[in-house]
């Protein structure tokens, strides 16, 4: 028997989400205008005036080429530490699983890094890799590598994704770790007594039934590799060398702030607003159903 | 466990009581500091000198607020430049912005365009009776902040011109006399190989190297930077440092630092530590680095000009300054721009001058300062001081060397960073590299001048 509570009074579910309906219009959807506003508008610095230019600030994005070298960057970026991000902690979880003694220990070390600012993240993997005293770069200087990100594009991007996915691997970790043990341990054991070896029951049951906690995270990662490494970048590599290592967001924050220039930076704001919600739709729309729940 | 327990909760009490005693300590002693400050008018200076500096700055505004009881001039820290320029911006938009705010050279531009937002420091010391006489400023200095027909916009803070410095113990070593360091780029380069021939991993290095390789290295050549007087003349100015003056000098750069004759070590002053860990013998780096190597240096070094091209006609001509100015912000009251005026005037005075001169390394403002520190036998007690004051005033500033006036500055010299890098890392070739800054640049330099127009 179902049983249904339903309010009586016309007003209190407003009432009831009111609050919440508050909070994003102040914090969300506000902002959200005026970056709208900013993104047609010239200003000088200080604000004393300011010109309609219609779509000049974008005009001025799409002629810059440096503005889709920052989308290839971001691309390449992004798919570097999701990817890594989760096979490196899918890995993980599945031998955390399969642990009898000293789980504890090993599961609260693995949550470690997610505690740490991006910042500090950042400042450590730079004195790891510091050319000259940095450890790997003196173990790289050993083997005959010529170690410099600060100088070499490619380096710097390695840089960037060995710490941005280090910070984000913990968090993989834990809901790849739940996700394994919510998977019935009948099904795994009745695949052994068939004769399913190891991989091939990772392979037919484990995954295929880990895949709703791996579009979370998919999601997830994409999402914290736009818009939450900015720290990582600007305590490593500032977006360089030759902006080889220029995230979108990177560049906003740049631009609006080193450079001043509030226009262009609302303008890339919008552009990245409209990514977002074109990939939550993509996500939500062909990738969840080919998802079993 | 119970008599541990209730033993435990006195000393919590206690604790309770001390910090509530403590709080009303500290809250009592606020509000009576702060009611001494009631009748007198707060003038904020917003800054970004860090370190020692910071702590010079902070006896400045003590000093100014000691010898007077009508205004208080608090002094606070905003963080880096760009971080103290946005910071002033965004109050300023909010209707709080700072009566003083300090903005590095390349910001001079920006400032100068937001006409609305700024008092010039002219205006401001003619308007509350205070004597103002260009003449006594030591132009080269001044005349950055300056409009073309000498009104001062901006008060000159804090200058440093780049010099040479040298580690005398490793001259020695390369068998190279300690009292001779290379006078031109022609001597320089056998003196690198020897440096390097006696050991050294890092014969020479240079701190900020749009500003010293690039930007003063056109002045010291008289070479034009960028067009219309290095953009003072107009917002229609286009950069010219694409010469092929300066594709040798950047190629010569380049080949040094394949052989191991110079090292790259990053845009600002990262290299600093290489020179005061005696790793690098030749450093250029602003004449402010002074304190820094009197303080940790544990060898013998000396200060010199910055070298130049002999074959160049008329070279060396003078080098150029940077550092920051403080900038008087519109929308305050008169009486507390007077404040600000009759500050500026203290800061004037040749006794603080000198100070300043002698503990920072920044050049001084006036001409007396000059005079005076050198009668006071500091510059020979101190040999190498005075290499900035003399390489700035060499020689009469020409219209290619009395400073530079560049919209969006600050992207320009990331983009001459950039494209730097594109070369010693072997990406670019010289000649490609400062072709592609400057067509970079120039894009910059016409979006600066739309946004102009309009307003």
């Amino acid at each position: 028997m179902e049983k249904r509570v339903v309010f009586q009074n016309r007003f209190l579910p407003y009432l009831l989400v009111a609050p919440q309906i508050a909070i994003t219009l102040v914090f969300f959807f506000w902002p959200a205008s005026q970056a709208v506003v900013q993104s047609v508008l010239r200003e000088d610095a200080f604000g004393t005036t300011s010109y309609f230019v219609g779509l000049e600030n974008f005009q001025l994005l799409f002629e810059d080429e440096y503005y889709a070298n920052s989308f290839k960057v971001t691309a390449l970026f992004s798919t570097l530490v999701a990817v890594l991000g989760l096979s490196i902690s899918l890995l993980l979880a599945v031998t955390a699983d399969r642990l009898i003694r000293g789980t504890m220990v090993y599961k609260t070390l693995l949550i470690w890094p997610y505690a740490v600012a991006p910042a500090v993240a950042g400042a450590l993997w730079g004195f790891v890799f510091l050319p000259g005293p940095g450890v790997f770069a003196w173990l790289l200087g050993q083997m005959g590598v010529n170690w410099n990100f600060h100088l070499n594009g490619n380096q710097a991007m390695f840089v960037i994704v060995v710490a941005a996915t280090w910070k984000q691997i913990s968090y993989n970790f834990l809901f790849f770790l739940a996700g394994l043990q919510a998977i019935p341990k009948s099904l795994i054991e009745a695949a052994a007594i068939d004769g399913a070896g190891p991989f091939r029951r990772f392979w037919t049951i484990v995954f295929p039934l880990l895949s709703p906690t791996l579009f979370f995270l998919i999601v997830v990662n994409v999402v914290y590799a736009f818009f939450e490494t900015f720290g990582v970048v600007h305590s490593l590599t500032r977006g360089g060398p030759a902006k080889s290592t220029e995230i979108l967001v990177y560049k906003v924050w740049y631009d609006g702030f080193e450079a001043q220039d509030l226009g262009g930076s609302a303008a890339q704001s919008v552009i990245l607003m409209a990514i977002v919600i074109g990939l939550t739709v993509v996500q939500f729309r062909y990738i969840e159903r080919k998802v079993h729940y | 466990m119970k008599t541990e327990r209730i033993s435990a909760r006195p000393a919590v009490s206690k604790l309770a009581m001390a910090l509530l005693v403590g709080g009303a300590l500290v809250a009592g002693s606020a509000s009576s500091a702060l009611a001494q400050a009631q009748n007198r008018i707060e003038l904020q200076w917003w800054h970004a000198m860090t370190g020692a500096l910071n702590e010079r700055v902070n006896e400045i505004a003590d000093g100014f607020n000691k010898g007077q009881d009508k205004y208080k001039v608090v002094a606070v820290n905003k963080g880096s430049y760009p971080e103290t320029l946005t910071a002033a911006m965004a109050a300023y938009r909010a209707g709080k912005g700072p009566h003083i705010v300090q903005v590095f050279e390349v910001g001079t531009g920006t400032m100068m365009a937001s006409r609305a937002a700024i008092k010039p420091v002219y205006e401001l010391m003619a308007q509350n009776g205070f004597k103002f006489d260009p003449g006594s400023y030591i132009s080269a200095v001044t005349g950055y902040y300056s409009t073309s027909d000498g009104k001062m916009l901006s008060y000159p803070f804090n200058s440093s011109t780049p010099v040479m410095y040298y580690n005398k113990d490793a001259f020695e070593k390369a068998g190279l006399d300690p009292n001779k360091p290379p006078r031109t780029w022609q001597e320089f380069e056998p003196v690198l190989r020897k440096l390097k021939a006696s050991g050294s991993t890092c014969p020479f290095q240079s701190n900020w190297q749009t500003w010293i390789q690039l930007e003063n290295f056109s002045t010291l050549h008289n070479v034009p930077f960028a067009s219309k007087s290095n953009g003072f003349d107009g917002f229609d100015t286009e950069l010219m440092f694409n010469s092929p003056l300066h594709v040798r000098h950047i190629s010569n750069l380049a080949g040094w630092m394949k052989e191991g004759l110079m090292v790259y070590g990053g845009r600002k002053n990262e290299p600093n530590a290489k020179f005061v860990s005696g790793e690098c013998a030749i450093h250029m780096e602003s004449s402010a680095g002074y304190a820094t190597f009197a303080r940790g240096a544990k060898f013998k070094w000396g200060i010199a000009m910055l070298p130049y091209y002999s074959d160049v006609q008329g070279a060396p001509q003078n080098s150029i300054i940077g550092g920051a100015s403080l900038w008087v912000l519109a929308k305050h009251k008169a009486e507390e721009y007077k404040g600000v005026a009759q500050f500026f005037d203290y800061l004037s005075s040749t006794e603080n001058q000198v100070w300043w001169h002698k503990v920072t390394g920044y050049l001084p403002i006036t001409s007396m300062a000059y005079e005076t520190t050198k009668a006071q036998g500091f510059y020979a007690a101190n040999p190498g001081t005075d290499t900035s004051v003399q390489q700035m005033a060499i020689k009469p500033p020409t219209a290619n060397s009395k400073g530079l006036r560049l919209g969006n500055f600050v992207q320009i010299r990331d983009v001459m960073d950039e494209e730097m890098e594109a070369v010693w890392s072997g990406k670019k070739s010289p000649k490609e590299a400062l072709d592609t800054a400057v067509e970079r640049g120039n894009r910059l330099l016409r979006q600066f001048e739309r946004d102009a127009k309009r307003s």
